[in-house]
């Protein structure tokens, strides 16, 4: 998260093909000037790329940190604001109701993302399979505040489409259906419906590139579609599985929207800090403590500053030369 | 799962005619498949037909008994009387940031993307690096410090609190950098430099050209993830400056099923809460159904190795 072009070293490992080819040459002036002015032209175009990158990328993360181990007056106070939010009674439960749901949610994004993807992989006539996927893929449309106020609607039994599907499970109001026990699940049914969709296509693309000789292979050693599945399709696919989950774990530490219209239609029957980055809203805009606020926001940044740099550097899905 | 398994293992290798156990797989199949596309589809065609209900009808009659257009233009009227017309400045709004915004990201990520591909200076590969953990890091992760430094800088509540963060789309940087390195060879560049052309012509008569496709891909993405981001507006254009996302939710508060205060004068009706959602979606939906070959090329280039 350093400023990437004053970075020097490193890179330098990246291009020693060609410097070592301009170290074989003599420094005659006319190619020199060449490289320095294709070098210098490359810096033109990436420095608006790099001027928001550090804006919007390393500044504010930079100044999160910073901020986060002052205190009110602006002096250093070391940990202090980490060990007052971590000892804030609303922290551990929201940690908790966040891991609640992310356990729902990634269980139902890794099993039935991945047994759609098979399922629509082995319909045969392509306009079908292809209508399939598009249809599973539209509410992608429907991200962030939409969404939800969409899902009020679902959720609510006086007006619901699947009122019959709440009642059978003895949800009789609005305020029942979202009751805090069943929170997670139902922001894990919503987080699904939006964003399956664009994941059973990622998996599809991926189960295509599969050669077909090898599933006819296996169908002529006898397997069925369930074996080739198990033993073929699902080993080919564990690169994205795993890409899958780690994006979906880095977003759902995250989650604020959902949880915060529920809140407001639900008249705080789910409670304004259900989540932890509505804690550190609270903590900016409600009780005027911004280091605390800070101090959460590094704490989530890191974690999913963490998957992501393990994933880009160690796994390997990510061309990067 | 496994009693699809039990019933795969009896199976006589019958190839030719479906056995029962073939068969109900089959049955299996069909069954997951058409119930996940119910899912999937029935809130959307239940919000189309919930928007031309009235209040009352809403309530007393089925899901799905279509409603009147009589009902459908008195929805809409009292969603266009709420605030007097204010829905139409936060979809003013939201356009406005988001195409603000996708210029400047097209302008800031098409070259860096080029330079990242087919470039050659120093810290080229940090910054490559770079963009992609930047890529993964969730969009709402940075909001709070972004917020603490567009105050810093007084820019709250001003039209550029939103675009300029808007603007930093590091995903779009590693599409244009995917497809400049896998599509553009190396040797088309040289053979316009041997015929005199200095970087810039190069880049403008012959990269440009050539990157339409993922100017659109980049262009799209971008607009749709604009069009739908709540918490940085939220919190850095509030009130007036809204765009419709956060527009919709103060909508959601005047709506006296979900918040018994807000019963007065300017309290909202379900059936109008339901217009407004479905405006709130229509340009992205339209897109999406216009350009469904695109979203599917920039799903899969988000992450593959080619």
């Amino acid at each position: 998260m350093t400023a990437p072009t004053t970075e020097g070293p490193p890179a330098r490992g990246a291009a020693t093909g060609s410097s070592g080819s301009r170290r074989h040459h003599p420094p005659r002036s006319k190619r020199t000037t060449v490289a320095g002015r294709r070098s210098r032209i490359g810096y033109l175009f990436v420095s608006g790329y790099v001027l928001f990158a550090v804006a919007f990328g390393v500044l504010p993360a930079l100044y999160a940190v910073f901020i986060a181990f002052l205190d009110g007056e602006g002096r250093f106070s070391g940990v202090a604001s980490f060990t007052r939010v971590l000892q804030d009674f609303r922290f551990w439960p929201g940690a908790l109701h966040v891991g609640a749901f992310l356990l729902s949610w990634l269980v139902a994004l890794l099993v039935l993302v991945t047994l759609l993807a098979l399922l629509v992989h082995g319909i045969g006539r392509r306009w079908l399979s292809s209508g399939i996927r598009f249809v599973y893929y539209i509410p992608g449309a429907l991200a962030g505040a939409s969404s939800v106020v969409l899902w009020l609607f679902v959720l609510n039994p006086t007006v619901s489409p699947v009122s019959a599907v709440l009642r059978a499970f003895g949800f009789e109001t609005f305020v029942q259906t979202i009751s805090p026990g069943n929170l997670p699940v139902v922001l894990a049914i919503i987080a699904f419906w939006t964003g399956a969709g664009g994941w059973i296509v990622v998996m599809y693309g991926a189960l295509n590139s599969i050669p077909h000789e090898v599933l006819e292979a296996a169908r002529m050693d006898g397997a069925g579609p369930v074996r080739t599945a198990l033993h073929i399709q699902l080993p080919m696919l564990r690169k994205w599985i795993s890409y899958m989950a780690v994006m979906s774990l880095a977003s759902g530490t995250q989650l604020f929207v959902e949880p915060r219209v529920l809140s407001q239609a639900s008249h705080a029957v789910v409670p304004a800090d259900w989540s932890l980055n509505q804690l550190a809203y609270l903590y900016a805009f409600k009780q005027q403590d911004l280091n605390g606020s800070a101090a959460i926001a590094v704490i989530l940044l890191v974690v999913s500053l963490g998957l992501s740099t393990f994933f880009v550097v160690r796994g390997g899905l990510f061309e990067r030369d | 799962m496994s009693a699809t398994d039990t019933v795969e293992r009896t199976r006589r290798p019958a190839r030719h005619e479906l056995g029962p156990a073939a068969w109900l797989g089959r049955a299996f199949a069909v069954l997951v498949t058409v119930f996940f596309v119910v899912f999937f589809v029935v809130p959307i065609l239940w919000l189309l037909i919930a928007s031309g209900k009235s209040p009352h009808d809403l309530i007393t009659t089925g899901p799905f008994t279509p409603g009147t257009a009589g009902d459908l233009v008195a929805n809409w009227d009292a969603l266009v009387r709420f605030q007097d017309g204010i829905v139409f400045r936060w979809l003013g709004n939201s356009a406005y940031y988001s195409l603000a915004a996708l210029a400047i990201t097209l302008v800031t990520t098409i070259p860096a993307g080029y330079a990242l591909a087919l470039g050659d200076f120093r810290g080229r590969k940090v910054l490559l690096t770079t963009t992609l953990v930047v890529m993964l890091i969730p969009n709402t992760a940075l909001v709070l410090p972004i917020f603490l430094e567009l105050s810093a800088a007084n820019l709250i509540g001003t039209p550029l609190a939103a675009i300029l963060p808007f603007s930093f789309y590091p995903f779009g940087v590693y599409l244009t950098y995917i497809y400049f390195s896998t599509s553009v060879p190396r040797d088309l560049l040289d053979a316009a430099r041997i015929d005199g052309c200095g970087e810039v012509a190069v880049f403008l008569r012959i990269g440009l050209p050539l990157a339409l496709p993922v100017i659109a891909l980049v262009g799209f993405f971008s607009f749709v993830a604009n069009w739908n981001n709540f918490f940085l507006p939220f919190l850095t254009v509030p009130g007036q400056a809204a765009p419709v996302q956060v527009g919709l939710t103060e909508l959601l508060s005047s709506v006296p099923a979900f918040n018994p205060t807000a019963a007065g004068v300017t309290s909202i009706e379900l059936p109008t809460l339901a217009v407004a959602t479905l405006l709130s979606i229509t340009p992205v939906l339209l897109i999406f159904l216009f350009s469904q070959r695109f979203l599917v090329a920039g799903l899969t280039a988000g992450g593959t190795k080619e």
